[in-house]
């Protein structure tokens, strides 16, 4: 799982170059702090140290059958949670991508199952739904002048209703079989490479596309940007639509592992930890900064202390107890090592 | 040419025809606020405007007017010569018309060359559009080492800019295009002696290379050092326009002096003893 989780963080693969005794100090040392200075730096180091802590700990952590199960907990979050760096670096929020995670896939079962288009199409038609209830959120947000935060939560509640009415409340069975269900998600690792093509196409085009450019812009100076030209209002719309296919595309493939689509969950959890993933690797809320990389190694910290407390037996009752507090350390480790890095690295500077 | 008499009698007629802008008999109102009253105006190819003004003299709203952002009342604007309607300050970047704001407009967490391009990013082409950082890079170096601006790198976040390289990066981003003319709102506002001079030097080069440009400040000893000619904004009318060449800084403060009297006379103005409210 940590593997999956740093071909996705590619530049911080690499390692500081071991210095030879004597000449190499200089160059490994601006390496290191080269690599100190960038932001998911600090959260990833959290996740090897819980890594190495639950593979200490307990016998049963670091095996293929867990890697499995925690691959297939972190996918969604992942994908999700990557998509959500990019709305929050917009300056935005969208409290409704769980719900779409969890309402999307009902889209193919009636289409798929009850009125019998073929399966392809009716995870297309289901994808341009997501768009358009991602436009929903992108106008209502930027016409009307709303805070996205509340515009998502009224959708979040609204498309939750649309679910519960419906599928009159009843859980339903959505079973692929043969190649195409396999590849959507029967097999073991099919999740967590198809959230892997989610994290790495959204970041490229946050971090190396002119699209990414003006995302950056319109969170950090969103009047700036304006003047400079920047579509402000048409990126944060192109934003919404994003995260909306990616939530019901990450969903899609998710019900195709577990055959069975919930009404009775809201996706309000998935959200959270999407958002949780995101803030952790450190995306600001405050918009104009974000990074894809970090949110995905955020979902990594998350899946191993999810899976790992779980392993560890916490009882029942402390379990969330205990993951919330975990949390908060984890996002303190995040923040007091990057502060520690930049003042060591602004004296080094001086 | 002496100093021209109250409500608005700068002689649009002295407009050369060669101008490159032209303001004509702009007016412009708040509601019952009358902001500009008639105003003419005009610089030359090559020109470097300064335009002085007490607080609420109706500076902004003038910058705001040329630049797009507002549209006037009555009046009009001419371009080369042509007349032209801006609708937004886009409308009027592609007329040639470009503006530093005081907030700059800058993204402080993209890096200087980014800013650069902000808007007008250049791509590697395909339907992906990712972004041709290296050629951006090169072409933002070379072009800040041309117009004399220092910066760490062209990588560095503007976010660890100085207020004085902040400000050189952004009238190097609306020169960077061709533009006719350049307007400065109070480039100088809140700088260090140090960071002031970089400043001076940049607009200094800039005009060497035959750059148009309105500076518009409070502080008329800095514009005296910049300019070729002043106009000075009181009340929403334009009451001075002269070459720096045929006045003196002495001059220009008798002159604001002398304005400001004849205010205090007329009971516009409190005396700062307060004794004129009687």
């Amino acid at each position: 799982m940590v593997k999956s989780a740093t071909t996705a963080a590619g530049p911080l693969e690499a390692p500081p170059t071991p210095a030879p005794p004597t000449a190499g100090w200089v160059s490994a040392g601006r390496q290191l702090r080269r690599i100190m200075e960038r932001r998911e730096i600090a959260i990833f180091l959290v996740a090897i140290l819980l890594f190495l802590y639950f593979s200490i700990s307990t016998t049963a952590f670091a095996t293929y059958d867990n890697f499995v199960t925690l691959t297939q907990f972190l996918a969604p979050i992942a994908a999700i949670g990557a998509a959500e760096a990019v709305v929050l670096t917009t300056g935005e929020v969208d409290l409704s991508s769980g719900t779409a995670f969890i309402f999307f896939p009902f889209v193919v079962y009636y289409l798929w199952a009850n009125a019998g288009v073929p399966l392809v199409l009716a995870i297309l038609i289901s994808l341009v739904c997501a768009a358009g209830f991602g436009l929903i959120n992108g106008l209502l947000t930027t016409l009307l002048n709303l805070p996205s935060f509340v515009t998502t939560l009224g959708t979040l509640f609204a498309l939750d209703g649309v679910m519960l009415v419906t599928s009159n409340g009843v859980q339903e069975t959505l079973s692929f079989s043969g190649t195409g269900g396999s590849i959507l998600g029967g097999y073991s690792w099919s999740e967590i490479l198809w959230a892997l093509v989610c994290v790495v196409a959204i970041y490229y085009w946050l971090h190396h596309s002119r699209f990414g450019s003006h995302v950056v812009a319109t969170g950090g100076n969103l009047v700036g940007a304006a003047e400079a030209g920047v579509p402000v209002r048409r990126v944060k719309i192109w934003c919404f639509v994003m995260i909306a296919v990616v939530s019901a595309f990450i969903g899609i493939i998710d019900a195709a592992r577990i055959t069975t689509l919930d009404p009775g969950n809201d996706g309000t959890q998935e959200m959270f930890y999407a958002i949780a993933a995101a803030i952790i690797g450190g995306t600001a809320m405050t918009g104009g900064r974000g990074t894809i990389i970090g949110a995905a190694v955020g979902s990594v910290v998350l899946g191993i202390l999810f899976d790992g407390l779980y392993i560890k037996g916490i009882n029942a009752y402390y379990f969330q107890l205990v993951l919330g507090i975990a949390i908060l350390g984890a996002m303190i480790a995040n923040v007091q090592l990057r502060r520690a890095a930049v003042r060591r690295w602004k004296s080094i500077r001086r | 040419m002496s100093v021209t008499e109250h409500a608005g009698a700068a002689p649009a007629q002295s407009a050369p025809a060669d101008s490159v802008l032209r303001v004509e008999h702009v007016s412009k109102t708040f509601g019952a606020v009358v902001a500009l009253r008639d105003v003419n105006l005009y610089v030359k190819p090559g020109e470097v405007l300064g335009l002085v003004g007490d607080n609420g003299a109706g500076k902004s709203t003038l910058c705001k007017i040329i630049c797009g952002f507002h549209q006037p009342d009555s009046g009009r604007i001419l371009v080369e010569g042509k007349e032209v309607h801006f609708r937004s300050v886009q409308d009027a970047r592609r007329h040639g018309i470009d503006t530093v704001y005081q907030d700059l407009a800058l993204v402080p967490q993209l890096p200087i060359y980014a800013n650069l391009y902000l808007g007008r990013e250049e791509t590697l082409g395909g339907p992906l559009r990712l972004l041709a950082r290296s050629r951006m890079r090169r072409v933002a170096e070379d072009y800040l080492r041309a117009i004399k601006v220092q910066v760490p790198s062209v990588n560095a976040d503007v976010e660890t800019l100085s207020g004085g390289q902040r400000q050189a990066v952004a009238v190097a981003r609306a020169t960077r295009s061709q533009v006719k003319v350049l307007l400065l709102d109070e480039p100088l506002a809140a700088m260090g002696a140090r960071e002031s001079a970089l400043i001076i030097d940049l607009i200094k080069d800039l005009a060497a290379k035959g750059q148009s440009m309105i500076v518009i400040d409070h502080n008329y000893t800095h514009l005296f050092q910049l300019c070729d000619r002043l106009a000075i904004l009181q009340e929403g009318v334009i009451t001075f326009d002269r070459l720096v060449a045929d006045t003196s800084l002495h001059e220009l403060t008798e002159y604001m002096v002398s304005e400001y009297r004849r205010q205090v006379d007329t009971g516009r103005v409190e005396r700062a003893d307060g004794s004129g409210r009687h």
